[in-house]
C-alpha cells in the first residue's frame, strides 16, 4: 500500500534545458513514493514529452519565454498531473491525435518525429487539453503508485 | 555532448559518454554522429549503455544518424537501459534497428 503524496506544484521559465530542470524536480518531489524503474520512466518520459511541446510550441523561438506551471496530485487511481503554460495554443484548439508511426517505408524515408504525442496517448490516461482565456492547460493521469494496483 | 568511436576488427563501436538524449541536445547528437561516422564502417555499434534517458526527439536523432550514414550500412544499438528500451519498444523503432542487451553480444554476433 502507498501513501498519499500530498499536492505540490512548482513553475520553470521556459527555455532549452528548463524541461531537464523540471523533470529532476518532479522526481525528487516524488521520491517518497518509491518508484520502481519502470514508473519512474514512464513518467518522465510522458513529461518530458509533453514539456517539450510547450517549449517547441507554446513558446516558439522569436517568442517571448513565459512560465510553466506543473502541478501534481496525488489520487489512488495514480498522479494527476496538470501543465499551464501562457504560451500559443494548440492549433484547432486540440492535442493531436498522436497515431502511431507508419514504420512500412523503405529506411531512408523513416519519419524522425511525430513520436510525442504517440507516447503521451500511449502511457497516459485522460488525456485533456483546454484553452482558457491565456492559458494552454493539459491535464493527464498517470497510473502509478495507484492503490491495489488501479488502472 | 560526448562521443566516443573505437573500432573492433571490422566493426565501428560509437559509444555516447551522457546520460540524457533529448530535445536539449538531439541537433549535437545528431552533428557529433554524422562527424563520426562519415567514412567509417558499414556496420556501426552505438553503444547505449550509459544513457538513462531518451526522449522523442532523441530516438528521431538516433534516426536521423541511421539515415545520414546512407542506405547500404547499418546502425545496430546496443546496451538499452530499461527507459531506452521502452522508447524503442512502444515506438517499435525496435524492429527498425538490429537492437542487442549488451555490446558484447552485438559485438559476438556483428562480427560473423
Amino acid at each position: 500500500m502507498v501513501s498519499m503524496l500530498p499536492a505540490f506544484q512548482f513553475s520553470v521559465q521556459s527555455d532549452e534545458f528548463s524541461v531537464r530542470d523540471a523533470l529532476e524536480q518532479l522526481l525528487r518531489r516524488l521520491r517518497p513514493l518509491s518508484l520502481d524503474v519502470e514508473e519512474a520512466g514512464t513518467v518522465e518520459l510522458v513529461m518530458a514529452e509533453a514539456l517539450n511541446n510547450v517549449v517547441e510550441h507554446a513558446y516558439p523561438e522569436g517568442n517571448p519565454a513565459g512560465p510553466i506551471n506543473i502541478h501534481c496530485r496525488h489520487r489512488s487511481n495514480g498522479l494527476h498531473l496538470t501543465i499551464t503554460d501562457q504560451g500559443v495554443g494548440m492549433p484547432d484548439g486540440e492535442t493531436p491525435l498522436g497515431r502511431p508511426a507508419n514504420l512500412n517505408v523503405d529506411k531512408m524515408d523513416l519519419p524522425e518525429g511525430g513520436f510525442g504525442w504517440f507516447l503521451i496517448k500511449d502511457l497516459a490516461k485522460d488525456v485533456d487539453y483546454k484553452r482558457v482565456g491565456w492559458e494552454n492547460r493539459l491535464s493527464l493521469r498517470l497510473a502509478v503508485a495507484t492503490k491495489s494496483g488501479q488502472t | 555532448m560526448e562521443l566516443t568511436s573505437s573500432q573492433q576488427d571490422a566493426l565501428q563501436v560509437v559509444a555516447v559518454n551522457d546520460a540524457r538524449i533529448d530535445a536539449a541536445v538531439a541537433i549535437e547528437f545528431k552533428d557529433a554522429m554524422r562527424e563520426k561516422t562519415d567514412g567509417g564502417s558499414d556496420v556501426v555499434v552505438l553503444d547505449l549503455s550509459v544513457v538513462e534517458f531518451i526522449d522523442s526527439s532523441g530516438l528521431g536523432a538516433i534516426v536521423a544518424s541511421m539515415k545520414n550514414m546512407g542506405k547500404g550500412r547499418t546502425l545496430a544499438l546496443a546496451g538499452l537501459t530499461p527507459t531506452v528500451e521502452k522508447v524503442f519498444r512502444l515506438t517499435r523503432m525496435d524492429s527498425v534497428f538490429p537492437v542487442y542487451p549488451t555490446l558484447e553480444g552485438a559485438l559476438d554476433n556483428l562480427k560473423n
